[in-house]
């Protein structure tokens, strides 16, 4: 079972690509699929605030409480929706939706600022959305402070005992969600593409009853395998190129490490998605079973990769669950390569941990699917 | 020259299911052989072994001098298989699928449009040969089945039913083929539950859980049954049959169309007192007269003869 003709290999090749390219569903897979995540991920989910509704009770309307607003609006990510003298605006603006952050500056405000003593003003946020929130909380707590050293250098003064943080976010300057999404776009596709098209070419074969007449040819398991597991390679390669093309050139993420660097990781990593359409595919005997279990595997695998939740703040078992998820490792070396510029050398543990999987995986598909040709 | 397919005690369990047990009988060389049985009787199961992707639980089968258990990969050059449903590749074109399998086969360019020709001339897919084979009808793609299936001329040809579900019409068609192969001196094993393709064969083996209970020419078979059957016509033929299966001078009361076939031992002494029966149930006769058992009474004498023994 064992012997490889390098001739029928070709042939079947020639075969899967034809009937790949013959299928319409085919081309808006491979290439409209990237484009939709790119959108989605590049515009639609977006961590960072933006215009976010403000509400203000300004009870000092003095010279500095209103430069300060100014300061708040000028940053882009606050947009003042109204204004009042009464809390009890403030209180009906958030409940109805009208606001979303709530400034109330107190009468004496500009005194207690001169006078160097410290000024306290109320931030009120609206925690259901519990990302802006947070995150509008941290922009507020910056600008103030960065005001108020503002008008304490500028009144001669040092800003009175302390620690005072100056926050700088490395590798990505604005903290924008875009150069950290985009990236993490290039691992969910090649791993989506692995995945389906190995399992899904494999399982149709078995649904149409043709996998019946293959097994009675003279094709080998190992010809077989071949034959379902490069077409899909090539797709998560040419989605590869496509999606790393339209992060630097259209999203403008830098790539500042070398995308050379980055193929051996893609290879490793595709490997592991090929190993898993073929477990899939030695398990279910529908394209529908195939789906369904596709889709058991890919969401746990994408919500522990880091992509949207930080690894960090998860669980400590959890944590170590994701140590056995070829995503977390290759989402950190695709993220290292691209916003730090980071190499092999720098990545060998996940390079390490991406080789193990892939080896095992490969191993175990290898196994598995050629016990499920023959009975 | 030896048989072209020998199998000696071939057996197959399915977990506590016996599917095949112990089937010895040989397939001559040009034979046309007949697996007869109704569904769940092991013919599919017995020709998968045979086509090398079923390992046997016990026994052996030579097929073209390969053995199945110790060589099954050396079998497959020999034969050709065609399951029930052959598979298709309905987004490939009738003559990309055939191309296909001789690229399986590794037939070398210069020797396919020969026979492309011939297998387009017997099954008059020539026409059709840049259409998606998903555009074909039922009949059209078993007869592309069977020129995928025959495209590497094997020896021998393995045939899963292969009219289920098939139009009259491309039934006789493909029989047609079956024949022809048989001539061109292609040994081929077919597995049918209709007995009136049985008769087509030369030889048949009725197949009944699991079981080969006879291996015998079709005609043969038939003279085998020592019974004779009448054909009864009667006005009520449903009841007819059920008075006739309880009355104690039938052996078996079969209902085919309005027409009720009654076994009988020996047909003068026995068909009157049933005849008499009928009558005093006021069903009246309109016509009787003896014919010559087919496969049907055949099978169906033998399972339930090997039934009443069981019990």
């Amino acid at each position: 079972m064992s012997a490889i003709s390098p001739l029928r290999v070709r042939r079947l090749l020639r075969k899967e690509l034809r009937q790949m390219f013959r299928d319409p569903r085919m081309k808006r897979i491979v290439f409209i699929a990237p484009v939709i995540q790119l959108v989605a991920f590049g515009y639609a989910v977006n961590t960072d605030i933006r215009d976010t509704k403000t509400f203000v009770i300004d009870h000092d309307r003095s010279a500095a409480s209103r430069e300060l607003l100014e300061v708040v609006e000028a940053t882009g990510y606050f947009r003042i929706a109204g204004r009042s003298e009464r809390p009890a605006d403030l209180v009906r603006a958030l409940d109805y939706g009208k606001a979303e952050v709530g400034i109330e500056i107190p009468a004496g405000f500009s005194r207690d600022l001169a006078s160097g003593r410290g000024a306290r003003l109320q931030v009120i946020l609206d925690g259901t959305n519990s990302n802006t929130a947070t995150v509008a909380q941290g922009y507020l707590t910056y600008i103030v402070q960065g005001f108020a050293r503002g008008r304490a250098a500028a009144a001669g003064a040092l800003p009175s005992g302390g620690v005072d943080a100056r926050v700088r976010a490395w590798y990505n300057p604005d903290l924008e969600s875009r150069v950290y999404n985009v990236p993490g776009v290039i691992g969910m596709l090649i791993l989506l593409m692995s995945l389906l098209l190995t399992s899904m070419s494999v399982v149709r074969e078995r649904e149409m009853g043709t996998l019946d007449q293959l097994t009675v040819s003279p094709l080998s398991a190992a010809e077989l395998m071949l034959g379902k597991t490069l077409p899909a390679t090539l797709v998560a390669f040419i989605d590869l190129f496509l999606v790393t093309a339209l992060a630097i050139l259209w999203f403008h993420v830098p790539m500042r490490g070398s995308f050379l660097d980055l193929l051996p990781a893609a290879l490793l990593y595709i490997l592991c998605g090929l190993a898993f359409g073929l477990l899939i595919s030695s398990v279910s005997r529908t394209q529908q079973e195939a789906f369904m279990t596709m889709f058991l595997v890919l969401l746990p695998a994408i919500i522990l990769s880091g992509f949207f939740y930080p690894i960090s703040s998860m669980p400590e078992i959890f944590q170590w669950i994701t140590v056995l998820n070829p995503v977390r490792h290759f989402l950190e070396i695709v993220r290292a390569i691209f916003l730090k510029g980071a190499g092999i050398a720098d990545l060998w543990v996940q390079y390490a941990a991406l080789t193990v999987m892939a080896t095992g995986a490969m191993s175990l598909a290898i196994v598995r699917f050629r016990r499920s040709m023959a009975m | 020259m030896g048989p072209a397919v020998s199998l000696v005690g071939l057996t197959r369990d399915f977990a506590e299911l016996r599917a095949v047990d112990e089937l010895t009988f040989d397939v001559v060389p040009g034979e046309l052989f007949g697996i007869v049985g109704p569904d769940g009787a092991g013919k599919t199961t017995t020709l998968r072994m045979l086509a090398g992707v079923l390992r046997p639980t016990a026994g052996d089968a030579l097929v073209a001098g390969v053995s199945i258990a110790r060589n099954p990969e050396g079998v497959k050059h020999h034969i050709a298989y065609m399951s029930q449903r052959f598979g298709l590749y309905t987004d490939l074109t009738v003559r990309e699928n055939i191309e296909f399998y001789a690229d399986l086969y590794q037939i070398p360019r210069r020797e396919r449009p020969p026979r492309l020709e011939r297998l387009y001339a017997f099954s008059g897919l020539g026409p059709f040969e840049d259409r998606l084979a998903g555009q074909l009808s039922g009949g059209m793609k078993q007869k592309l089945g069977l020129c995928a299936a025959l495209i590497h001329e094997p020896d021998i040809l393995l045939l899963d039913e292969p009219t289920f579900g098939v139009d009259p019409i491309s039934r006789r068609d493909l029989w047609l083929i079956i024949h022809e192969m048989v001539a061109s001196g292609v040994t081929v094993i077919v597995s049918t539950a209709y007995l009136d393709e049985a008769e087509r064969c030369d030889r048949v083996a009725l197949f009944h859980k699991g079981r080969s209970e006879v291996v015998e020419r079709p005609d043969v078979l038939q003279q085998r049954l020592h019974d004779q059957v009448l054909a009864v016509r009667t006005d009520q033929p449903r009841r007819a049959r059920d008075l006739l299966r309880k009355h104690p001078a039938v052996r078996q009361a079969i209902l085919f169309g309005d027409v009720v076939h009654v076994t009988l031992a020996e047909s003068a002494a026995d068909w009157p007192p049933a005849r008499d029966h009928l009558t005093a149930h006021e069903i009246a006769l309109l016509e009787e007269r003896p014919i010559e058992p087919s496969l049907e009474d055949v099978f169906i004498d033998l399972v339930q003869g090997q039934e009443a023994g069981d019990a």
